[in-house]
């Protein structure tokens, strides 16, 4: 018994990934919910005139999450069938993989999204497109937070191998609780909301927000959704062109999967 | 016979640890260059340069007489690799497979490079079997396939026989054997199968610690180490201290 319990501690303290795993899945677990109890503890009125809100905030988070993970999910695939060597010593350049799964990442998180979206009507007689047009320009850059998000997980399963993976998991949850998606921004403590706003996820959901309680549209948060995202981007790319050259440096591309 | 594959003093180095250091060679058109080394002698790290996996530290690598850095996805397209550790995705039918590494290879005739293929690698059968449902025989000449969908110019192989029974061993090193005989292509065999590095290689490259020890024929290095065949003069070699430099 001692020594199953040894081979897993072992484990564990020869990877950071997997310590930090440990540390911040309760810790953004508490984190969120405590936001969210303590929001609707002191705003219980807030959604009275808008149902559906949550409903639409979640399929917008949703799709963020599927986006993310799907983009992931391509990625790990290769290191569980070990067939990451095959794909890297292809003749593809590095935008080239990016491309195919960004447009692989999109086709999968429209397969999740779609029935969902066709049942909440039906089912809870809300409809998200009433989010108008601008339900377009939302998804859209939630698509590129999710691909980015995506890319940076990848960047760092090339620069760490496979012990990246639990991390590959939780960005998204580790996100959440300055992503403001189920509560407005002022819910969070000062420091908090400095960090949410340099998040695309804050605006966008404070977009959707607006549009479904206040009937209005505020031009501005689209803007700098798009404008973080845009920056964000820019920067996972970077980070994944250097992850590739740390790992053909460090030997981690022939030695992935095992 | 033209040099389709020149290395040129080159070096890797993980940090502190130098893995390779220094080390030269040539493939000739239609030549068989056997890589051989105790484990941890440099053998993976070489081919990993060779592929473009890994960064040398310093030294250079010409393929077809084009540098490798600066070239690498040219190079790639005349270039294959096979491994017992790496696999095909074993959801994919052995088809699906073949099709998607002919798509990345940009072969304009999938279609009947893989009927070329399955007909060499008596893979006709298994065409429409789930990869990983197949017995690791069958994966190996399903890997061998795939290695050789893009016809490449140098093949690259690590253990290609390693877990095969003796059957399918010597299948795959008679289709090495013709296959590289009919294209005029450069192997480069990593092995601790000393009997198919006797069989195969004309010419033997000794790695240990990260440099080339010793290096010759087959014949020739049984007769200089005064042993009795390969297998003696690997051990020999490995247990010894560095030869040659």
């Amino acid at each position: 018994m001692y020594g199953l319990f040894l081979r897993h501690f072992y484990l564990i303290t020869r990877s950071f990934p997997r310590i930090l795993d440990l540390v911040y899945w309760p810790t953004i677990q508490i984190t969120l919910w405590g936001f969210i109890s303590n929001f609707f503890a002191t705003h219980t009125t807030y959604y009275n005139n808008a149902v559906g809100v949550i409903l639409t905030c979640a399929i917008l988070y949703d799709f963020l999450f599927r986006t993310s993970i799907g983009f992931n999910m391509l990625f790990l695939e290769e290191i569980w069938s070990r067939n990451f060597t095959n794909l890297f010593i292809a003749p593809m350049k590095i935008g080239e993989i990016l491309t195919s799964l960004v447009a692989t990442a999109l086709i999968r998180a429209l397969i999740g999204l779609i029935p969902a979206v066709l049942l909440t009507s039906p089912l809870f007689g809300i409809s998200i497109l009433d989010l108008g047009i601008f339900l377009f320009f939302l998804f859209l850059s939630l698509y590129l937070f999710g691909i980015t998000l995506g890319i940076l997980v990848s960047a760092g399963l090339l620069r760490y191998g496979p012990s990246f993976e639990n991390i590959a998991w939780s960005t998204m949850f580790l996100l959440a609780p300055f992503g403001c998606i189920y509560y407005p921004i002022e819910i969070l403590p000062e420091v908090f909301q400095k960090i949410a706003y340099l998040l695309p996820l804050v605006y966008i959901f404070e977009e959707a927000r607006n549009i479904l309680i206040n009937q209005t549209v505020d031009i501005q948060n689209i803007y700098y959704a798009f404008m973080w995202n845009a920056v964000y981007f820019v920067l996972s790319i970077a980070l994944f062109y250097y992850s590739f050259n740390v790992a053909k440096n460090k030997g981690t591309l022939i030695n992935m999967g095992e | 016979m033209k040099n389709l594959v020149e290395v040129k003093n080159i070096k890797k180095n993980y940090g502190k640890n130098e893995a390779v250091k220094g080390i030269s060679f040539n493939i000739k058109e239609d030549e068989i260059l056997g890589l051989l080394g105790p484990n941890g002698s440099g053998k993976t790290t070489t081919i990993g340069m060779l592929l473009g996996l890994l960064k040398p530290t310093s030294g250079e690598i010409f393929i077809n007489g084009q540098k490798l850095e600066g070239n690498r996805i040219e190079i790639l397209e005349q270039i294959n690799f096979i491994s017992p550790y790496i696999e095909l995705p074993k959801k994919l039918t052995v088809k699906q497979n073949l099709t998607v590494y002919g798509k990345l290879y940009k072969i304009n005739n999938i279609n009947e490079r893989i009927e070329f293929l399955s007909e060499k690698l008596r893979l006709e059968e298994l065409l429409n079997s789930i990869t990983g449902e197949l017995s690791s025989g069958q994966k190996n000449r399903v890997s061998l396939a795939k290695a050789l969908i893009n016809e490449p110019k140098v093949l690259l192989l690590d253990e290609p026989t390693a877990s095969l029974d003796p059957e399918v061993g010597d299948f795959v090193r008679s289709f090495l054997e013709d296959y590289k005989k009919e294209k005029k292509i450069s192997i480069l065999l990593a092995s601790h199968n000393m009997n198919e590095v006797t069989r195969l290689c004309k010419s033997i490259l000794m790695m240990k610690d990260g440099i080339i020890i010793d290096e010759g024929n087959p014949e020739e290095l049984i007769n200089k180490h005064g042993r009795k065949n390969l297998e003696e003069v690997f051990l020999k070699l490995s247990r010894s201290k560095n030869e040659l430099n």
